[in-house]
């Protein structure tokens, strides 16, 4: 996030784009609620009609994939009715022209139909966010999860510094991370190319840094992203994975396809709490305390570095993470001269400028926001104000709107898109072993329009299989116009009826995001 | 600034600031139901009354701004007589079976009762109680506990904003209820237990609240291990268990919590949980010593990378392990297997 969480409740306008905030995000949806309660506007766009379009003035219920669209309809409306941020625009961006020349192509009447909305809905949007002064936009996975995800994130910060609402408070554009420390594990240089603090393995100079700090020569090339090491178990490139704490036989797209992968690994090392559907294929299993039993800091979606403690101890010879990952270096050969979480964040510390002022000392007082460069900067609540990080000036690029990479079509005729609801939490491993989260909501479903019920005979509460080129699953209908005709919803929790053997493993070109969000499918009755 | 004296000692505060919040500062204990420190105050309970030289009435020291040259005490018979009072006319109507509530110990009209010297109220009952409602999946509430502090109400409209809460009828016919009479269950109740933190007595208790009294129990600040918000937490550990989790102020989180953060933390001693490493052989799982299972580890490690080179080996990170984790596996894969090829499932 540009921006810090507590802002929200003074805005004068919300726009809420591909985040179903108030399940996935709940604290943060509350607190959007009480900006809405204080007299602020709010807009969301989603293709499905979640909790928060209720709270909302204007509802752009879109087409799944459209998202590129629909921004670069908006920005048509304020270019167009001279709403922008001219001073701004002027005084920190560049290429304008690129920016208008593509929009240009975006009238409400066409972004209407591409996106399945009112056109007068769309330029009452524009000129809410355009005209409020403070005005942030919140967006998660319903961005990114396409294949032209990096596009869509480009023209939400395209929108916002159009209208002059970067580096300002109450603004900015607000990713919303999933998980509690996907931040951090970016920040940390858990990255193919990137060290700590994005620090590039490809430029020398940070190489070197990193090489005399731990003492050995590092590789030059970037590695391979998950998705793409995935791929590359299919030509024997990649024999052997260790996966720490991450469960991508339920998180994965394609499942089929990556467990046929899984299953051709020479071998394979997986760290977890519970015997995860990942660890069932490991050669060998090592059993990781969880948070409640070890020190350290997360790292979360507002940038603030906070502190875990350890209130229980670890069952059975569990250890931490840290502690198993410092003996297997041992063994490789590697001395860590750290030894325990408050010396590795000192050492992260002194190799990372954006941390170099945080220390577990520190965080017993206070949680500052990176970049936090030393023990007396404050933090920054909020970034690029009166300067980008690639100078005075922020640069336009402009995208075009591009179909997402598989449409409906005789055979598959609906759309699946795959999200998050309030009860679970990414694969289940965690609040699967709650019964009373179970008892709410226990088992895979599928949400289908009315119409489409009717077409396929489907009744809520009945069994249906939904298939997809990928694959097929049985699951509970749920027949509910919170989806459109011809859109159908799963959550990807669930390992039984598992939403992820059916979607698209399509990646984006940059980010490599998989198109989780847009697939083609069908439905019978089982 | 202003300056003033509370009960004789000398204080400097910033302007604004209320007498109550100035007794926090200087360390002196007030009463308070009704207070709510992330929202306006209310003044409904009257318990945080102080005496102010000059003024006829009693203020409520959560709603009064300190002026300068204020005389403040706390603690004068005036002060404590209508305490008293304020107490008595709240236990009248309290059922006072305290042996079986859950609030038992941590119940904030059970501690003042008994601080102000109050054992029976001179007011007789006036009004039978709402029936209990146990419908929700994580907590019972039972209005014969309650005392209209309306704290549960104020947090649900206005922190979780969800409006599932609201004082219901009028005079001494007044409840806190759902719309329509509903059950929790069958209301837009989002079970984010809020509700149930800010609850001073045995009104809204968790389900798990009987396992254990609050002087059992030990705190740890800590962050919620779900979602990216990062809220603070306290968890309550009984006996090497966590029993219960409370909503702490944070950055990101103004002292509240979702039903994941407040309820699912029984995976925490869940018996499924991995207490041993495990190797396969002859196709099975099966338990292993640490030695025997790290050194398995990293000679597959160093076979592959022999054979292959160590970009045959990738590693992924984990988006819900701690930075200090995540810094050192990927300085494991960089720097003692050799490769670049670490990522998590950051994109997933
Ligand atoms: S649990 Fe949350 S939503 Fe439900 S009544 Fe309590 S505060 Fe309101
Ligand atoms: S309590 Fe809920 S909103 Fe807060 S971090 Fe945990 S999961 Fe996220």
């Amino acid at each position: 996030m540009t921006n810090s969480i507590a802002e929200v409740v003074d805005a004068d306008a919300v726009l809420v784009i591909g985040s179903n905030t108030t399940e996935a995000h709940p604290v943060i949806g509350a607190q959007i609620r009480q900006a809405v309660g204080r007299g602020a506007k709010l807009v969301v766009a989603e293709p499905r009609e979640i909790p928060l379009a209720q709270d909302a003035d204007i509802f752009l219920k879109i087409k799944p994939g459209t998202n590129i669209a629909l921004l670069n309809g908006l920005m048509h409306v304020i270019i167009a009715e001279g709403l922008y941020d001219r001073e701004y625009v002027e005084n920190r961006t560049e290429g304008f022209a690129e920016l208008q020349e593509v929009v240009e192509d975006y009238p409400p009447e066409r972004v209407a139909e591409i996106c399945g909305i009112d056109p007068e809905d769309l330029k009452a949007a524009a000129r809410l966010y355009a005209k409020a002064e403070k005005a942030p936009i919140f967006y998660a996975m319903g961005v990114t999860q396409h294949s032209s995800g990096t596009a869509g994130v480009m023209s939400i910060a395209n929108l916002a510094l159009l209208c002059g609402k970067i580096g300002k408070y109450g603004c900015g554009v607000n990713p919303l991370r999933g998980q509690n420390n996907v931040q951090g594990a970016c920040d940390m240089g858990c990255l193919p190319g990137d060290y700590t603090g994005y620090q590039k393995v490809a430029n020398p100079e940070a190489r070197a840094k990193f090489e005399k700090a731990w003492g050995v020569k590092l590789p030059e090339q970037p590695g391979l992203t998950v998705t793409e090491a995935v791929q590359a178990i299919e030509d024997g490139k990649v024999r052997c994975l260790y996966i720490m704490g991450e469960n991508p036989l339920l998180s994965d797209p394609n499942l089929n396809h990556t467990e046929e992968m899984f299953k051709k690994l020479d071998f394979l090392i997986v760290q977890d709490i519970f015997l995860t559907e990942t660890a069932e294929l490991a050669d060998v299993v090592l059993p990781a305390a969880c948070f409640a039993e070890k020190d350290g800091t997360f790292t979360n979606t507002e940038r603030r570095v906070q502190r875990i403690r350890r209130a229980v101890p670890a069952p059975g010879e569990a250890r931490a993470d840290w502690e198993i990952v410092q003996e297997v270096m041992l063994r490789l050969g590697y001395e860590n001269q750290a030894d325990s979480p408050e010396e590795i964040l000192a050492e992260i510390a002194s190799l990372t400028p954006s941390y170099g002022g945080i220390s577990f000392d520190r965080l017993e007082r206070e949680q500052p926001q990176w970049p936090c460069p030393s023990p007396d900067h404050p933090g920054t609540p909020i970034l690029h104000v009166g300067r980008f990080s690639r100078g005075e000036r922020a640069l336009f690029k402009p995208a075009h709107y591009l179909p997402a990479a598989e449409q409906p079509d005789d055979e598959y005729p609906l759309i699946l898109t795959t999200g998050r609801i309030l009860y679970h939490y990414h694969t289940r491993t965690m609040t699967g072993r709650n019964e009373d989260l179970n008892r709410i909501s226990g088992r895979s479903f599928v949400e289908i329009n009315p119409a489409d019920a009717a077409k396929w005979g489907i009744e809520s509460g009945a069994r249906v299989k939904v298939e997809s080129r990928r694959g097929e699953v049985v699951v509970d209908a749920l027949v509910t116009d919170r989806v459109d005709a011809g859109v159908i919803f799963m959550p990807f929790h669930f390992g039984d009826g598992a939403a992820n053997r059916l979607t698209n493993d399509v990646l984006d070109p940059t980010a490599k995001i998989p198109e989780y969000k847009v697939c083609a499918a069908r439905v019978e009755r089982y | 600034m202003v300056s003033l004296t509370i009960d004789g000692r000398p204080v400097k505060v910033k302007k604004g600031t209320t007498i109550l919040e100035a007794c926090e500062f200087l360390g002196i204990d007030i009463p308070t139901f009704c207070h709510l420190k992330q929202l306006k105050a209310e003044g409904s309970c009257r318990m945080c009354v102080v005496e102010v030289e000059g003024a006829r009435n009693l203020q409520i020291s959560c709603a009064t701004p300190c002026a300068e040259g204020m005389q403040v005490h706390t603690r004068t018979e005036r002060v404590v007589s209508f305490r008293r009072l304020v107490i008595e006319l709240l236990l009248a109507n309290h059922d006072t079976n305290c042996f079986s509530c859950p609030a038992t110990g941590r119940c904030k009209l059970y501690q003042y009762a008994m601080e102000y010297g109050v054992e029976h109220s001179r007011f007789a009952k006036y009004k039978p109680h709402h029936p209990k409602d146990e419908s929700s999946e994580f907590f019972n509430y039972d209005p014969s506990k309650c005392i209209l502090c309306r704290r549960c109400v104020r947090v649900c409209n206005n922190l979780q904003a969800n409006h599932t809460l609201s004082l219901k009828n009028r005079g001494p016919d007044t409840w806190v209820g759902l719309p329509f009479d509903k059950l929790f269950k069958d209301s837009n109740c989002v079970s984010c237990g809020n509700c149930v933190s800010v609850c001073p007595t045995g009104a809204l208790t968790a389900k798990a609240g009987k396992s254990y009294r609050i002087w059992e129990v030990t705190k740890t600040r800590t962050t919620c291990p779900y979602c990216g918000v990062g809220c603070q937490m306290d968890l309550l550990v009984k006996d090497g268990q966590v029993v219960g989790v409370e909503p702490a102020e944070g950055g990101a989180n103004p002292g509240i919590l979702c039903v994941k953060g407040k309820w699912a933390y029984h995976f925490v001693n869940h018996p499924d949980r991995l207490t041993t490493p495990l190797i396969r052989r002859d196709g099975e799982l099966q338990p292993a010593t640490w030695d025997e299972a790290l050194d398995y580890v990293t000679q597959g490690i160093q076979k592959i990378k022999e054979e292959s080179g160590p970009d045959a080996i990738a590693g992924f990170a984990s988006a819900r392990a701690t930075n200090e984790e995540n810094y050192l596996f990927m300085k494991m894969m960089r720097a003692a297997v050799g490769t670049n090829n670490v990522d998590h499932c950051a994109r997933l």
